[in-house]
């Protein structure tokens, strides 16, 4: 169990970033992941009261506050109805309704976890971190950095007629995933994201032009094979590459259908 | 440090560790219906309502939910007994360990949707494990539950 | 009947819905101490020393207890009837540790905090062992799970822990080797299942304290309020009169709570200290450090024609005891004598051996099944493999060969079985899967394909000559009853069903019968709720209390009446003189036993039975299988159960429905895996995954029921037989679908998806 010394619940971001520069203190999100760990927290910071627990949606993008639940994630209809419903297929399967009550974004993408369904789907949209400090960067980056001491605002889903997908591959239905997989086309490029590698979410982008002359299922086998894997408790590296190509395919096709309606 | 917090209708004011955990907060003040069955969040039987919103008390510190309103199945006795009346007529609450937890989050689905369908009931629930029922009868409860409700309202429509 | 046979309310349903103190933390005195343990990090080891100086300085800390503390007699923490065929191999905290988990210090303090803290500064010294990870190479290994001289087996079971052996043994009938010379067909193959966890919802606590006669006083989690008594008595090596045992609500058991897994801790520190002390397993505990099923792995032969005959049945188990031999003589037997006897319509021969051997991993004990479930996914699996086989519907081969009633089972220490509609189980089963349809397979045309698969099952009712079940019920005012029972409602309902069976005989309301549960100070001596007694020995116990108790009333209602008790008859509310018609009511009867009476109106009686009647099971399964990805969905799972006669068809029926969906998890998911270092990494439910709603299809049961001469009311057991179906059902399903046979289990879409790759 993890022991806090002192808790603060902020009032300002200015203040959360200065307590938060101290080594050991650390941001609550949703506490799920952090609670099973065994450190001790000298501050342990809370952003619950900054306002950041919100969607919000206008012409070009949606802001989404760190503090916002996975549960807000599922069912947000401006989210779902612009991805096609792929938020919330990503969210749907993670242990159940009162744990997604809980868990923030900001805590699911800020811990660039390798299992996470959400950093996943959010990796293949075209998805920006907001970072106090560091200034809006693309999430692939922030993904590939190693965890620092600045704090995640917001994310930003930039719209551009996107159709997206999401699938994920999991041994039991609400046990961490196999395998995930976020495809998005936007601007004549598809974006493939795949996760639980064990190891985290990369994106790999293809030009629709290329997609359309290899046909999905060639094209998920050149992308799967570009997606490294290894072996872990829940399944091992040879499966999971083999289901990175069925899902890549599956998601490829999924989205041929939607351009057809 | 210090918190208040509104829990099953009465004002609490207290001072408290700030890390302890609501399960261990709502246990102390009698709220023994909680309980805590794994530590890793994947159980649900210490589902409590923080502002009426299902949540892990296993996994929300008692700071954060200062100020705010915290529900347990003692301050829900009679919604309890009335759908709990149905799991029973089932045979379905087995040991009943797990239902307390089940049950508050039942309360929240039928407050958030009440007319689910039978794939709505099993993922809102998927949350809450039971080892003993092999929640078919659980699902028999519900479902009877829900048309009796119809019924009832229907009723008192007419 | 007006009372057995219906669906009644479990008489502490409502306490539990509306999430009622009950169980053992709720009702623990507030100022118990906190009992932790620590665990040994490694599979074999020797412990150096142990600096417990630090630890016991930390502010709060009552006592930090060592090997060096404990008695050093040997005792099992097995809860089974005296002598008890596990060896004698624990103490409380050993020198020796046996495999990652096992107790090295006992801590209590005042809060867990301090706890904790001391927990973390006990500094161990260990010498390392070698160990044995691997039960394949456990017996006559080299090195010793059990070198120690005090090891003691108290029966004959063929122990010996200089060769790593739990147990081991050979039983038969017929020349098997002659009669597979003779067969066309042979089927032989292995079966692994591991090391499944009960998964409870309420892990494993007890609390304890001293009271007013300075004895000690255990409130525990258990299913055997009586051996926990004992088993304590030999590990603190103190008086039976000094302890008492009782159980308050129990969070589920399934087997889990038939051993003593955290008991001993905070009785030794109550008996020490004299302070209320209390345990309460984390998670990680009740998963890596407690008395999960015995992993096995089964050869079969199986020698038939090619008309599907099947002749002769060689079965061999492999079962790996872990660190200590909890239950392991025992396990064994079931997964041959409870898999053989299904083809007793047809055999000539049988052969069953075994050996059970010692391992440095978690040790296993007693989950529902008990061996039977491990010995019938092979059985079963093999039997479905011969239909594929020779090109004839398993259905037909099962009707060739299947036990019916009146055959004599050989395989079954020789019983004859006098109830059994495992043919109507069968052919119903079949009818409700549409299985002349479905069987075996549909391709759907998108990658999936729909294929459907069987098995049959048995288990026993009791433990023929050595369970002991009883009923101690009494008469008070206004004419209600009190039933003492020792066995142990663990959410199984058995409270409940022992009063319906007084209500049925008392010909009075439910309402009318109080049940007081077991506590070894109050409760007549029951063996305790496990290998699917209570049901079928302690209602035979009831029955017989009731009867006795009829005949005093009535004797009390003649002096009223002043007249011959031959005169009399019992009518529930009243004894009525059929000449006259007088009559005198049961509540003049009870308090007028109260005023000046000579005779109680309490009987207590005994039962035990020389046969364990098997109840039968058919389950069928569809499942849909991706192809590419392996998974498997199931969508429909039937079950038909003959448990002889339903006493309450809604708790019998969730029974089933719990099992079967214990049985699927084991079946799909829940896996067991250990590090090379012997660490078990399905630690937490997070890594063991068991069945979420989502995870099952629909379940439908039904009961065809035979009548069980020695039954109560001609009923059979339950509680245990549901879990054996899903395994080989769903290995027969998934064949069905890919052609491919999965004989470990769990079968995971990985293995399959993989399977139909490399094919």
């Amino acid at each position: 169990m993890i022991k806090i010394k002192e808790y603060v619940m902020a009032e300002s971001l200015e203040q959360a970033y200065e307590l938060n520069q101290k080594k050991r203190n650390c941001i609550i999100g949703g506490m799920l992941w952090l609670k099973m760990g065994s450190r001790m927290v000298p501050t342990a910071i809370d952003l619950s009261n900054l306002g950041l627990n919100t969607i919000e949606e206008n012409e070009e993008e949606f802001s989404i506050g760190c503090m916002t639940t996975l549960r807000q994630l599922e069912q947000h209809e401006g989210l779902n109805s612009y991805t096609n419903g792929a938020v919330s297929e990503s969210v749907r399967s993670i242990v159940g309704v009162q744990f997604r009550n809980l868990a923030t974004v900001g805590g699911s993408i800020f811990g660039r976890f390798g299992f996470s369904d959400v950093l996943t789907c959010f990796l293949a949209l075209d998805t920006w971190v907001e970072l106090y400090k560091g200034g809006c960067i693309p999430l692939a980056e922030f993904a590939r950095q190693k965890p620092d001491r600045d704090i995640l605002v917001r994310l930003i889903v930039k719209k551009h007629e996107d159709k997206s997908v999401y699938l994920s591959h999991r041994n039991s239905k609400t046990d961490f995933p196999v395998l995930t997989c976020g495809i998005s086309l936007r601007e004549g490029q598809i974006y493939t994201a795949v996760g639980a590698r064990p190891s985290r979410a990369v994106c790999l982008c293809v030009s629709e032009a290329d997609w359309k002359k290899k046909g999905s299922e060639a094209l998920a086998g050149e992308l799967a094979a570009q997606f490294p894997t290894e072996g872990n408790m829940r399944a091992g590296k040879e499966f999971r590459s083999h289901l990175a190509e069925v899902l890549i395919g599956r998601g490829l096709k999924q989205i041929e259908k939607m351009q057809e309606v | 440090m210090k918190i208040q917090m509104t829990l099953n209708g009465k004002k609490i004011t207290e001072e408290i560790q700030p890390g302890m955990l609501l399960l261990d907060f709502v246990r102390a003040h009698g709220c023994k219906s909680v309980k805590r069955g794994c530590e890793t969040a994947n159980c649900g039987l210490c589902t409590v309502f923080v502002d009426d919103k299902p949540v892990l008390s296993c996994s929300t510190l008692v700071a954060r939910v200062s100020g705010h309103k915290v529900d347990t199945l003692e301050g829900l006795q009679e919604e309890a007994a009335e759908f709990g009346a149905f799991i029973a007529n089932q045979g379905a609450e087995q040991c009943g360990f797990c239902n307390p937890g089940m049950i508050m989050n039942a309360l929240a689905l039928f407050r958030e949707n009440p007319d689910p369908s039978e794939e709505e009931i099993k993922e809102y629930l998927a949350g809450n494990l039971c080892r003993c029922s092999g929640y078919e009868g659980q699902l028999r409860g519900i479902q009877q539950f829900l048309a009796y409700k119809k019924e009832k309202e229907g009723a008192v429509c007419r | 009947m007006q009372v057995v046979g219906q669906p009644v309310m479990k008489k502490d349903a409502m306490a539990l819905v509306t999430g009622k103190p009950v169980f053992t933390q709720d009702v623990a005195p507030a100022d118990c101490l906190v009992v932790k343990v620590l665990r040994s990090p490694h599979a074999n080891a020797n412990i150096l020393s142990i600096k417990t100086d630090a630890a016991k300085k930390v502010p709060g800390i009552e006592a930090v207890y060592t090997w060096e503390d404990v008695p050093t007699q040997r005792f099992t923490m097995a809860g089974q009837t005296y002598p008890e065929p596990s060896p004698y191999d624990r103490q409380i905290l050993d020198q020796h540790v046996r495999y990652v988990g096992d107790p090295v210090a006992i801590v209590a303090g005042e809060n867990e905090e301090c706890v904790d803290k001391a927990l973390k500064i006990i500094k161990v010294q260990y010498e390392v062992l070698p160990a044995i990870l691997d039960f394949h190479k456990a017996k006559d290994n080299e090195i010793l799970v059990h070198p120690e001289e005090n090891w003691k087996a108290l029966c004959p079971v063929g122990a010996d822990n200089k060769r790593n052996l739990v147990a081991t043994g050979t039983s038969g009938y017929g020349d098997v080797e002659a009669v597979f010379k003779d067969c066309e067909v042979m089927v032989e193959e292995t079966y692994h299942v591991k090391a499944d966890q009960q998964a409870m919802m309420e892990t494993f606590r007890t609390c304890c304290f001293m009271d007013a006669y300075g004895r000690l006083n255990v409130v525990s989690s258990t299913q055997i309020v009586f051996h926990v008594r004992r088993i304590l008595s030999n590990a603190l090596g103190i008086p039976k009169s000094k302890i008492r045992v009782s159980k308050p609500r129990i969070g589920g058991g399934f087997g889990a709570k038939q051993s003593v897994v955290a008991e001993v801790f905070p009785a030794f520190v109550t008996w020490k200290t004299g302070k209320p002390s209390m345990i309460i397993y984390s998670r990680q505990e009740s998963q890596t450090a407690s008395s999960p099923r015995h992993e096995m792995e089964v050869t079969v032969r199986l020698g038939a024609m090619k008309n599907g005959k099947i002749r002769a049945i060689d079965v061999y188990t492999l079962s790996n005891s872990g660190a200590y031999g909890e239950h392991g003589p025992t396990t064994v037997g079931l997964s041959g004598h409870k898999s053989i006897p299904l083809y007793e319509g047809s055999l000539e021969a049988h052969r069953f051996s075994y050996d059970v051997v010692y391992s440095n991993v978690m040790s296993a004990g007693a989950y529902r099944g008990y061996g039977a479930t491990q010995g019938q996914f092979a059985v079963e699996s093999a039997v479905n493999q011969l239909a594929a086989k020779i090109g004839i519907d398993p259905l037909k081969v099962r009707e060739m060969n299947m036990v019916r009633e009146g055959v004599q089972m050989h395989s079954y220490y020789d019983e004859v079985s006098n109830s059994c509609a495992l043919d109507r189980c069968l052919e119903r089963a079949a009818k409700m899967i549409g299985w002349e349809d479905k069987y075996p397979a549909r391709d759907m045309g998108n990658g999936k394909v729909r294929s459907v698969g069987m098995a049959m099952s048995m288990q026993g009712s009791g433990i023929s000559g050595v369970d002991v079940g009883s009923a101690d019920i009494k008469l008070n005012e206004d004419g209600i009853y009190t039933l003492a029972i020792g066995a142990a409602d663990m959410g199984t309902g058995c409270d409940t069903i022992l009063a319906q069976m007084v209500a049925e005989c008392m010909m009075c309301p439910i309402e009318n019968v109080i049940v007081s549960g077991a506590d070894t100070d109050t409760s007549p001596y029951d063996s305790g709720s496990y290998a699917s007694s209570t049901t079928y020995i302690t209602g035979r116990a009831v029955e017989k209390a009731c009867r006795k108790l009829q005949e005093r009333i009535v004797q009390e209602a003649a002096k009223i009446l002043d007249c011959e008790s031959e005169e009399l008859e019992f009518a529930g509310d009243s004894v009525k003189r059929l000449a006259t018609g007088e009559e005198v009511s049961l509540t003049q009867i009870g308090t007028s036993s109260m005023c000046g009476s000579i005779n109680a109106l309490e009987a207590v009686e005994d039962s035990s039975s020389p046969v364990s009647p098997p109840p039968f099971m058919a389950g069928m399964v569809e499942i849909e299988l991706d192809k590419e990805t392996g998974h498997v969905e199931v969508l429909d799972y039937v079950a038909v159960v003959d448990c002889g006669t339903v006493i309450n068809p809604n708790l019998a029926r969730v029974q089933v429905e719990g099992g079967i969906v214990q049985g699927i998890g084991m079946a799909l998911y829940e896996n067991i895996q250990y590090s090379p270092k012997g660490q078990l990494r399905n630690n937490s439910l997070m890594q063991y995954k068991v069945p979420t709603r989502l995870d099952m299809g629909k379940l439908r049961v039904e009961f065809e029921s035979s009548y069980e001469p020695t039954g109560p009311f001609g009923a059979k057991s339950i509680g245990e037989i549901v879990i054996n179906t899903p395994s080989p059902a769903l290995a027969h399903a998934i064949y069905n679908a890919t052609g491919l046979w999965f004989r470990e289990l769990p079968i995971t879409s990985e293995k399959i998806a993989m399977g139909l790759l490399k094919k």
